[in-house]
């Protein structure tokens, strides 16, 4: 291979290799795949579909009627998803990490930011695949979907994904041994997917606790979910959007100042000593 | 054979890097000779895989520059990576790709196309008789095999000058000498520069140039007469025990935070 000036070309030859390389590790992976695919099809059959009789959702926008609970809880399902996603791309990362893989990435003449970014994409990707086929379930099931709402949606879903992305990549970037991911997927993923308005409408939780409407107002992960709720019935949650990008752009750049601190030694307060050498250069 | 250039393959000046124990690294500056082997010889500790991982970029030195090929590490870091072909002391394949799987996703993140990497990583595959190895997966093959998969990898972007941290960690005899025998001839026939990191002295060949780091520090460099000269000892061993025995790895006292 001749050396080169690293041009656009090379720049798409690297995102198009760590999105093959995802969607070939994810297809291996037939657990992961089942998983993801009954995590949230348990969910909507059990869950939701067990609920509808008792639990009865006020007639919030975007939804001019009383609809029920199964429809409610797609947006949330499809936003678990990505949330789920988001944390194995980081449980993938940190994997990488100890393995030595990630290594080889950020030594790569490529700027790492940008390699970083593209894995991030590639899990974007991956969630992609999940979401239509939970979509394909759904849709055969109990819930009639509004599938060209579903379509309209895709730019929302691409940015929801990213920030859920994002928030994993920071968790990859602060957590330093693969033995202490579980416990922090696990207050970072129920916090996140319960203090919501995935399962429940904000203004039925201040209902019973204005503490945990305030909670979930201030989660990243309501605004994903509402960003993905109106696009599905083709409207623009404003500020969602506006929070969803704000937390992209946030998650990102702190992944990369975590990333960047891992290259760091200690803070110098002095001079090393000076040495005596015996040689000198060959 | 490629062309030599004049300035030095590797040129490191005043390279320090602390950890919270101490300095890892301090004032370290050699120069390796382009298309030669350099051994890098150090004890356990001496500080062999931090200055390793300064060289590519995984750590950034508190002071000190690293140039590659003439190519400032800082300022130039797609320049200098870019001629830099990389083998770390943990091996760093996909375990669950093939090894044309992994040749592709490397050759990616230099920037190389699917095309680029087959042609480039089958010509390599062939020259280290593993064609037959293609299309295992990495997991079915022996740790050998593996290493020399690594070595492949690091010559698919044909790389002026190969930065190998103990590629020999958990080989066998027979192979760590087929591996520092393949190393010696890339840069016999091709004129491949390579800094070999390594504690074991029987894989210094006679012609090899020499670094000593302990303790943090370059105890010596130079060619083997030199080594052996500056520390007075008839033959390598000896020297190496000399050279690491009067520099204990260093404590920086209230130097770091």
């Amino acid at each position: 291979m001749p050396e080169r000036v690293l041009g656009p070309r090379a720049y798409l030859n690297a995102l198009t290799g760590i999105l093959w390389r995802e969607g070939l590790r994810f297809l291996k992976q037939r657990s992961r795949l089942i998983a993801a695919l009954v995590r949230p099809t348990i969910w909507l059959l059990v869950f939701a579909v067990g609920f509808r009789g008792m639990l009865e959702v006020a007639r919030v926008p975007p939804y001019d009627v009383q609809v029920g609970y199964e429809t409610y809880v797609i947006p949330g399902l499809l936003g678990m998803i990505q949330l789920f996603n988001g944390m194995q791309s980081s449980l993938s990362l940190v994997v990488d990490r100890e393995l030595g893989s990630m290594r080889m990435l950020l030594a790569a003449p490529l700027p790492p930011g940008y390699l970083l970014f593209c894995k991030l994409l590639a899990g974007v990707a991956v969630s992609a695949i999940q979401i239509v086929l939970f979509v394909l379930v759904a849709e055969a099931t109990v819930v009639d979907l509004p599938l060209l709402g579903l379509l309209r949606a895709l730019p929302v879903l691409l940015l929801t994904g990213v920030m859920l992305g994002a928030i994993g990549l920071l968790l990859s970037a602060t957590v330093r041994e693969l033995e202490n991911f579980a416990g922090v997927m696990n207050f970072v993923i129920f916090p996140l997917f319960f203090l919501s308005s995935a399962l429940y409408p904000l203004v039925q939780m201040r209902a019973s606790s204005e503490l945990l409407y305030w909670i979930s107002l201030f989660n990243p992960f309501t605004h994903a979910v509402e960003a993905i709720r109106f696009a599905l019935y083709g409207e623009l949650a404003g500020q969602a959007l506006l929070v969803v990008a704000g937390c992209t752009v946030a998650g990102f750049a702190l992944a990369l100042r975590g990333y960047r601190a891992r290259t760091e030694g200690a803070q110098l307060t002095g001079r090393p000593p000076v040495l005596p050498r015996t040689t000198r250069g060959s | 054979m490629r062309e030599q250039p004049k300035a030095p393959a590797l040129q490191v000046d005043g390279l320090t890097f602390a950890r919270p124990t101490g300095f890892a690294l301090a004032d370290v500056s050699f120069r390796t000779r382009a298309g030669r082997v350099t051994v890098l010889l150090g004890p356990n500790g001496a500080g062999k895989t931090t200055l390793v991982q300064c060289l590519c970029g995984l750590l950034r030195p508190h002071a000190g520059s690293v140039r590659v090929l003439d190519h400032d590490l800082a300022r130039a870091r797609a320049a200098a990576l870019g001629r830099m072909g990389l083998v770390l002391q943990e091996p760093s394949l996909d375990l669950d790709l093939s090894v044309q799987q992994n040749l592709i996703y490397f050759a990616a993140l230099h920037g190389h196309g699917p095309a680029t990497a087959k042609r480039r990583g089958g010509q390599l595959l062939a020259q280290f008789g593993l064609s037959d190895l293609a299309r295992r997966t990495v997991r079915s093959l022996s740790g050998g095999q593996r290493r020399r998969v690594e070595l492949v990898r690091a010559l698919l972007n044909d790389p002026p000058f190969l930065l190998l941290d103990e590629p020999t960690v958990g080989l066998d005899i027979p192979s760590r000498k087929a591996l520092v025998a393949e190393v010696h001839r890339l840069a016999a026939e091709q004129g491949t520069s390579v800094l070999w990191t390594t504690h074991l002295i029987d894989e210094v060949w006679p012609d090899d140039d020499l670094v000593v780091l302990a303790g943090g520090r370059i105890a010596a460099a130079g060619t083997m007469a030199e080594v052996l000269d500056a520390s007075g000892a008839a033959e390598i061993a000896a020297a190496f025990d000399r050279l690491t025995a009067e520099t204990p790895p260093q404590t920086a006292g209230g130097a770091v935070a």
